[in-house]
């Protein structure tokens, strides 16, 4: 069913957060490079949040430190020091990050702040060892063109990144972060809420991107950019969906968050139908485990072998509403089952409308009924975890279907990788920021304005009809470099190597295209990898036709060079001795047709040969020899 | 802007600007600047700022500075609201804990964050501590008092004179245990003072501080303030100790006697270090375990004597290659009493100073010696120079380093103004001052694990 999303007011604001490729992180001079190794450091440590006096403390965030989360951090020298480890004060704001901000921002036509105060906004998971996110706003209130609508930008803010999860311990009681990415400076840039369908969210998330790598200064590849999405409907709730890494999949996650808002305003309206109101949802929770005693299913039986317990709560009338299907492979059981697994760290729920499963047998259904006092007009949710993580978990999921006898809850959620979004924690309050007294406000004086207005790359027009005169592009070809963001390297391929601009225009853009559709990780080779491949090509060294090749396993073998490529290939190319000897057989072979065909064996032969040397030799070679011997 | 207002930090056009709109701190104001408009609340100006920008916060909950120039108009479109901090209720006090005294010296151990204009305001009535530490409701039944609100660094002798008295006096009032939260930057000298000042106590008292300010979540406050109220309360120690960090991991908390410990890194966690000793215990997971046998024991029956007396014409004289000997002549003709000299090595000065010295030993300065390689034992029998000196009769400091050295020569002369009682008295060992063997540990912040677990 296609749905009219003019009719049910959807509004969508973006936010693109990109890492920025400078010399050194935000506020020190460590490389914002990631590891993989067994970290050097770990220490330890526990958040405590700071009371403001509104008492405005994150809920989530409270709730943990209330159950001791700790966060047991992981460094490397390479990577981070002291400032990261929150044992330094931070040092003055990276000048470079600040110009990279500025000159997106002035290609989004805003205006820059005459004093950039960094601020401190307050977070608490864990992910930033200060316990805050420093971040500062550079530029705001611009503007940027998609097809013929404006799009009004609200602010360029130079921010942080955060440390990255790496798994948790002890039951959820202790996360673990590495604190490698955390300093690499982000550029956060957001639009108002203006966008009005799924595709045209994409459209725009797109134009922002070209812009940002138009800077020349921006990361690539998966993790580096970040794409946030205010989604809201009438009637329905503004939901902050975090984390979408693929820009191809904005348009879907919009789309199943619309589905999602519906089919939740949907179920409110048969709760309310069947006049269940929120106050018959009791935190009656009721211990099970007498019924699962001699349960088949495995799930049950591992917690009660530890000597856990299987928790249960009624809730009335909710018989077959947890199975309703809200987006793909997600019903309304899953939304409680999120819940429950953020506030009481289990590993998931049972529920009655899935029932008989799991090796639960209907009989086992039936007592458990019994037991919490529960007809076949409501539905029964069951956990088996600790006493503790268990109350936690049902008190999350009777709040969470109290919440959707009034609708649809605003939530902070995430994106998955198939467009689907999970609930990741509550929305926060106001924004909890307070200014940054180690760090001087930063003074952006006319004249270094003056010098970014003088450097600001080149528009895409323009660059295409740069490149069609400089290069002999054709249109087309041109247009699509630009859009691909590889013109600077494509020049620089150019001016490195005797390859014609064409061929490396089509490598960009075609080739790596089609390899990224067969599943290669195309930001996994440098620059400087691809540059490296043309000027082998233009050397002799390597047949063009294996570009895409050495590119492949390039990207798979992060580690390795080109030489190496080439060797586990075997691509090395046949030197012209060696080639005499395979076209010699292929025409000693092929004797007879060439008497029968003459000179229109050639292509005959052409193939043949090319069929046992293709990427090792050079197809013009080959042709020139055949035709010598075809003479 | 009202002349109250002023000591919100702003000056020149920007004061004269907001003053024309009857802007204040607080007041939401809209900002119009080429084209653009700013919207939000007025925030107070940092001191060491220009007087060309107005701070706005926008309601996104950042802060800008907008350049103020002929051309810009600023409008107040609401009142502000002044910050409330609303204290929460006292908890109930729990008869059956020991009874804590947190003495303020002025570092801000707790406080909290106005976010509305960033205000950040101490903590430090008992039901402030409590909101901000309630686990302090469990350990002990607490009493706070300010005694000071200086930085540390603008601590002096006089200072340290009056915290003995006040430690004293609750002392003397049942305290089963005293805590004073105090900046780190002069904690160790503060903490060698009241070792010397407060001899025979029959109770802790645990100095504790932060190295991250407590307005921030990472903030080591908290950790350091309870560990300091169980060591307080609860050790079978009773001895002038420092609380911090052992490591930068947030797991545990070193007990170091106050005249064994120096500040030893600008900013770390863990910047306190034993010098010349081990941490006499450690408080971890709420206990406190002892790490060492030789410790004063806690007793109530105990007499507590206080000698809060301390001299400042003290003066500490570092030698480098190339000292102005003319520096030591100063300070003897300026009345000094004592001086000590913070030697290299073994514990030398070079022959170009002697004369000065002896000059200065024979007007009756009291002149003792220290080595700045802080860790190890001073020696000046080994080579000619540390002869000479002590020929001189220059007093070798022995196992303390000059901090503590001069902390303890400062007390001396206000116990005493005959040089010979004073020599006699810096070579007792008062306070655990001196060691008499060197043991084979670590030194330095280097060669310690930065790993917490």
């Amino acid at each position: 069913m296609a749905i009219d999303y003019a009719k049910i007011g959807l509004k969508v604001g973006l936010e693109i957060h990109q890492q920025l490729n400078t010399k050194a992180k935000l506020f020190c001079s460590c490389p914002p490079a990631l590891f993989k190794e067994e970290p050097q450091i770990t220490f330890l440590r526990r958040l405590r949040p700071t009371q403001s006096e509104l008492g405005q403390v994150d809920p989530a965030a409270f709730f943990e430190f209330q159950k001791g989360m700790r966060i047991l951090y992981e460094a490397n020298r390479a990577t981070s020091c002291l400032v990261e480890m929150d044992e330094e004060p931070p040092h003055p704001l990276n000048m470079e990050a600040v110009e990279v901000v500025l000159t997106a921002a002035l290609m989004m036509n805003m205006q820059p702040i005459d004093e950039v105060h960094v601020m401190r906004k307050t977070v608490i998971d864990g992910s930033n060892t200060t316990g805050f996110q420093r971040t500062c706003i550079i530029a705001s209130d611009g503007w940027i063109k998609v097809g013929e609508k404006t799009i009004p930008m609200q602010a360029a803010s130079l921010e942080e990144d955060a440390a990255r999860k790496t798994g948790e311990e002890d039951a959820g009681k202790t996360i673990r972060y590495r604190i490698d990415r955390l300093g690499i400076p982000l550029i956060e840039v957001a639009t108002a809420p203006v966008i009005y369908s799924p595709a045209e969210a994409q459209e725009v998330a797109l134009a922002i991107g070209m812009i940002l790598r138009d800077t020349g200064k921006v990361m690539r590849g998966l993790g580096t950019i970040r794409q946030d999405l205010n989604v809201s409907i009438s009637n329905g709730a503004l939901m902050e969906i975090k984390g979408v890494q693929e820009l191809d999949l904005i348009a879907k996650v919009v789309e199943y968050e619309v589905r999602r808002q519906l089919g939740l305003l949907q179920v409110k309206e048969e709760l309310n139908s069947r006049g269940v109101k929120a106050e018959d949802l009791q935190q009656e929770f009721v211990d099970a485990s007498a019924v699962f005693q001699q349960t088949k299913c495995k799930v049950i039986r591992k917690a009660m072998d530890k000597g856990q317990m299987v928790l249960a709560v009624k809730l009335p009338k909710f018989g077959g509403i947890l199975k309703r299907e809200l987006m793909p492979g997600f019903r309304v059981g899953t939304e409680l089952s999120d819940r429950a697994k953020f506030w009481g760290r289990v590993g998931g729920i049972f529920h009655t409308d899935e029932m008989p499963n799991y090796g639960i047998t209907v009989e086992e259904v039936e007592a458990l009924r019994k037991t919490v006092g529960a007809g076949n007009e409501d539905a029964v949710v069951f956990v088996a975890d600790t006493s503790e993580n268990a109350h936690d978990a049902l008190k999350a999921v009777v709040e969470r279907a109290q919440e959707a006898i009034a609708g649809v809850p605003a939530e902070t959620r995430t994106a998955k990788e198939d467009g689907t979004t999970r609930y990741m924690r509550p929305r926060p309050g106001a924004a909890r920021m307070y200014p940054e007294t180690d760090i001087p406000p930063v003074l952006l004086t006319s004249e270094l304005m003056e010098k970014i207005r003088a450097n600001l790359p080149e528009p895409g027009e323009k660059k295409v009809a740069r490149l069609m005169k400089e290069y002999s592009l054709n249109e087309k070809l041109a247009k699509q470099v630009v859009d691909s963001g590889y013109a600077a390297l494509l020049e620089n391929i150019v001016k490195a190597s005797s390859v014609s601009a064409t061929t490396v225009a089509a490598f960009l853009t075609e080739t790596l295209k089609a390899l990224k559709r067969d599943g290669v990780q195309v930001e996994n080779v440098a620059d400087e990898q691809v540059l490296e491949i043309f000027r082998a090509v233009g050397a002799g060294e390597l047949a063009k036709e294996a570009a895409a090749d050495v590119f492949a396993w390039l990207s798979k073998h992060e580690d390795k060079s080109l030489n190496d490529a080439v060797e586990n290939l075997g691509l090395r190319l046949l030197s012209k001795e060696e080639l005499e000897v395979i076209v010699d057989r292929v025409v000693a072979e092929n004797k007879r047709s060439i008497e029968e065909l003459g000179n229109k064996a050639f292509g005959l032969l052409m193939g043949a040969v090319m069929k046992e040397v293709r990427g090792k030799a050079d197809p013009d070679l080959v042709a020139r020899l055949l035709r010598q011997r075809l003479r | 802007m009202s002349e109250k207002a002023e000591s919100s930090g702003y000056k020149g056009e920007a004061l004269n600007a907001l003053r024309k709109a009857q802007c204040q701190v607080g007041d939401i104001i809209r900002v119009t600047s080429k084209g653009k408009i700013y919207e939000g609340i007025l925030i107070p100006r940092s001191e060491t700022g220009d007087g060309k920008h107005v701070v706005v916060k926008l309601k996104s909950g950042y802060n800008v500075g907008v350049r103020i120039t002929p051309n810009v108009k600023i409008e107040k479109i609401g009142k502000g609201t002044k910050p409330a901090f609303a204290s929460p209720p006292l908890p109930e006090q729990k008869p059956e804990l020991p009874k804590a005294v947190i003495l303020s010296t002025g570092g801000t151990i707790a406080s909290r964050v106005d976010y509305r204009t960033g205000a950040v305001r101490s903590a430090l009535s008992a039901s402030d501590l409590y909101g901000v530490v309630p686990e302090l409701a469990d350990i002990a039944r607490v009493k706070t008092e300010i005694v000071f609100s200086l930085y540390s660094e603008n601590l002096t002798p006089q200072h340290w004179s009056q915290l003995a008295q006040k430690a004293a006096e609750h002392i003397a009032q049942g305290a089963d245990g005293v805590v004073i939260a105090h900046g780190t930057d002069t904690m160790a000298y503060t903490a060698a003072a009241l070792s010397f000042a407060l001899q025979n106590p029959p109770v802790p008292v645990i100095l504790v501080g932060a190295q991250r300010s407590s307005d921030r979540p990472s903030s080591d406050a908290a950790t350091n303030l309870i560990a300091a109220v169980q060591a307080a309360t609860r050790a079978p120690f009773a001895e002038v100790a420092i609380a911090m960090h052992e490591t930068v991991s947030d797991t545990s908390i070193a007990i170091t006697r106050g005249t064994k410990v120096r500040k030893c890194h600008t900013s770390r966690r863990d910047t306190f270090k034993p010098v010349n000793a081990t941490p006499i215990a450690r408080v971890s997971n709420g206990e406190v375990t002892m790490l060492t046998g030789e410790y004063q024991k806690r007793d109530s029956a105990k007499k507590l004597i206080l000698k809060p007396k301390f001299s400042s014409e003290v003066a500490l004289v570092k030698f480098y290659p190339g000292l102005d000997p003319a520096v030591i002549d100063w300070y003897v003709e300026k009345g000094c009493k004592g001086i000590l000299l913070e030697g290299t090595g073994l514990g030398h000065v070079s022959k170009y100073c002697f004369d000065a010295i002896r000059n200065a030993v024979n007007r009756g300065v009291v002149v003792a010696l220290a080595s700045q390689c802080i860790w190890g034992r001073v020696n000046m029998n080994v080579y000619d120079t540390g002869r000479d000196l002590l020929a001189l009769g220059v007093i070798p400091s022995d196992d303390m380093f000059p901090e503590t050295a001069l902390v303890k020569l400062m007390w001396v002369l206000g116990q005493t103004s005959d040089a010979a009682e004073a020599k006699t008295l810096l070579k007792a060992n008062i306070a655990g001052e001196f060691s008499q063997r060197t043991m084979p540990d670590k030194f330095g912040v280097e060669g310690e694990d930065s790993d917490g677990n």
